[in-house]
């Protein structure tokens, strides 16, 4: 398989499919996710580069949460697959850590913040095996990265928006994994926090991890990631943000619900 | 004290393993806002009930149970259905499933030959906790006599072997179930199949209902799904130790209520006994009562959910 790249097997009697680089850490091809009749993801390819951060980015409404959650399982799609390290997507969970969105869960569970970390860790524990002392260091180690260990035996629940979201993150760290899968990180939270979360992001990077986020605020794009994906239901362009990131693009994502003064602001790649 | 032994201790344990089953995973639907399937269950009890009866055509307890418990399954999964297909709150589809069963039940009841059978509201809403008595009881030698054993209530060890089987599936499932209640998404990422975690849930939880309505009705049944496991809640922070204080609880509410519903009447001058089972749903709310005024971790309970 160093061939660099790995050819599928057919669908359905359909011609091959396109090729998928072996190395990719992500790639869906083909994705198409509905609710209803209408469709909130419709036929998007992707490959992320190794080592990447990547931006999923777009106007609210555009598939860039149901794209994640397709690619991980969460919610069915029509179809689409997708490609993790070169493996399908059930034998490779073990490298994939995942941080949804804060509001998808209920946070007054009575749970303390060690024990939301301790999930991330669910997979290795299995159903029966006892937490002990290197898991539970490991869990602080995951907590102090995110400036989190002082609140260790709080219930989740009395935490602000911003420290919940460090809490998922640390959950995500102690998952061990090699691809980060993160929506919308930094949303609602307070300057702190997201100056704490995208540092943690970028020493993943460092450590040559992969991570992929949907992300809002265009004013961050060029400051947070190198690679860009833009969508709204279908792909709309993706590549290096250096190239991509441009006002042709964004106003093709957002259409007329983006002020052409706004766009002047951005740091944008010429082109 | 030979009385105690023949008359009030098999209902008092009868009623403690029902209360327990239910409360166990009563927790867990509590925390899915899910509370009301116990509800649902003991409705589609009743159309379970009648065509187990008209498929055999005699009045016993198996094919009761079986009919019973098949039309919980049935409700299951149409609930299920109608959830996931509609894209509705559980809540909704419960009402509409099991509703309809109820009502599917009556007609049933009302279109076929059954009159001459008397299947009788009161029994199954109140059950039959008093009756559940255990004449070879005659003394604490008794306890192991394996004769005397033999003729104790069948509801007793079918209780306790119901009561036992979940335990042990919540103590076996507790990562999942704990963390599919939490974070479903999350859960499906680490590859747990979280609808049959759902599902097995829900399961258990009619396996439980049924067998307590047989034993002590549906009163007991619906109140022991919510009011331990919510009183709980508010005792503690913690889902381990909500779930001990939620055994506390259904165990204080099935002793006190048989108790207060023998003797409560009494010592305020009455002459008859109550319903235990009226009674120990009613202990169980009043425990409720006092954790919502009283539950040292209330405060967040009912605050509006950020996002």
């Amino acid at each position: 398989m160093q061939q660099g790249e790995v050819r599928l097997a057919t669908d359905g009697g359909r011609a091959m499919s396109p090729t998928v680089p072996v190395d990719s850490p992500f790639a869906v091809q083909e994705m198409t996710v509905s609710y209803g009749e209408k469709p909130v993801v419709f036929n998007v390819d992707f490959t992320a580069p190794p080592e990447s951060m990547v931006a999923i980015v777009g106007p609210n409404g555009a598939g860039k949460s149901s794209l994640l959650k397709a690619a991980l399982g969460i919610v069915p799609s029509i179809s689409g697959r997708v490609t993790v390290f070169g493996e399908p997507l059930a034998t490779a969970r073990r490298r994939i850590a995942y941080v949804p969105q804060r509001a998808s869960v209920d946070w007054d569970f009575p749970t303390r913040v060690i024990d939301v970390v301790l999930m991330g860790m669910y997979r290795e524990l299995g159903l029966l095996k006892l937490v002990r002392r290197p898991h539970r260091e490991r869990a602080m180690a995951c907590l102090a990265r995110v400036g989190m260990a002082d609140f260790a035996d709080r219930q989740i629940g009395q935490l602000s928006g911003g420290q919940q979201q460090r809490v998922f993150l640390a959950r995500a760290l102690a998952q061990g994994a090699d691809l980060y899968l993160l929506d919308e990180p930094f949303a609602g939270v307070d300057a702190a926090t997201e100056k704490a979360i995208i540092d943690v992001l970028k020493s993943l990077k460092a450590e040559r991890k992969t991570v992929i986020a949907v992300h809002h605020d265009l004013a961050t794009v060029a400051d947070y990631f190198d690679h860009l994906l833009l969508i709204n239901v279908r792909k709309i362009a993706d590549g290096p943000v250096a190239t991509t990131f441009t006002a042709q693009n964004l106003q093709a994502t957002y259409g007329g619900r983006l002020a052409t003064a706004h766009i002047d602001q951005l740091q944008l790649a010429s082109g | 004290m030979d009385g105690f032994l023949q008359l009030d201790l098999p209902p008092i344990l009868i009623g403690t393993l029902a209360a327990i089953a239910c409360a166990l995973p009563g927790n867990f639907l509590v925390l899915r806002r899910q509370a009301l399937i116990g509800d649902a269950i003991s409705h589609v009890v009743l159309p379970g009930i009648v065509v187990a009866f008209l498929v055999t055509g005699v009045v016993a307890t198996w094919p009761m149970m079986l009919g019973a418990a098949g039309a919980a399954v049935v409700a299951v999964v149409l609930i299920e259905a109608v959830r996931r297909l509609g894209r509705i709150e559980p809540g909704a589809a419960m009402g509409v499933v099991f509703t309809a069963m109820f009502a599917a039940g009556v007609l049933v009841l009302e279109q076929s030959d059954t009159s001459s059978v008397h299947i009788d509201v009161e029994h199954a809403l109140y059950g039959n906790l008093e009756s559940l008595i255990w004449l070879s009881g005659e003394g604490w030698g008794s306890l192991l006599d394996p004769a005397a054993l033999a003729d104790l209530p069948p509801e007793l060890p079918r209780m306790a072997a119901v009561a036992a089987l979940i335990a042990l599936l919540t103590a076996l499932f507790w990562r999942p179930l704990k963390l599919s209640t939490f974070d479903e998404g999350f859960a499906a990422t680490l590859g747990m199949p979280v609808r049959a975690i759902s599902f097995g849930l829900v399961v258990t939880a009619a396996v439980a209902a049924v067998a307590a309505f047989d034993a002590v009705g549906s009163i007991i049944v619906i109140a022991m799904f919510i009011c331990p496991p919510a009183a709980a809640r508010l005792m503690t922070n913690r889902l381990e130790r909500q779930v001990a204080w939620s055994v506390a609880f259904a165990t204080l509410s099935a002793v006190l209520g048989y108790v207060l519903a023998g003797w409560g009447p009494l010592w305020l001058g009455g002459e008859n006994a109550v319903s235990a089972a009226g009674m120990i749903a009613t202990v169980s709310g009043a425990i409720l009562g006092l954790a919502c005024l009283a539950g040292p971790h209330r405060s967040r309970v009912g605050a509006v959910r950020e996002g």
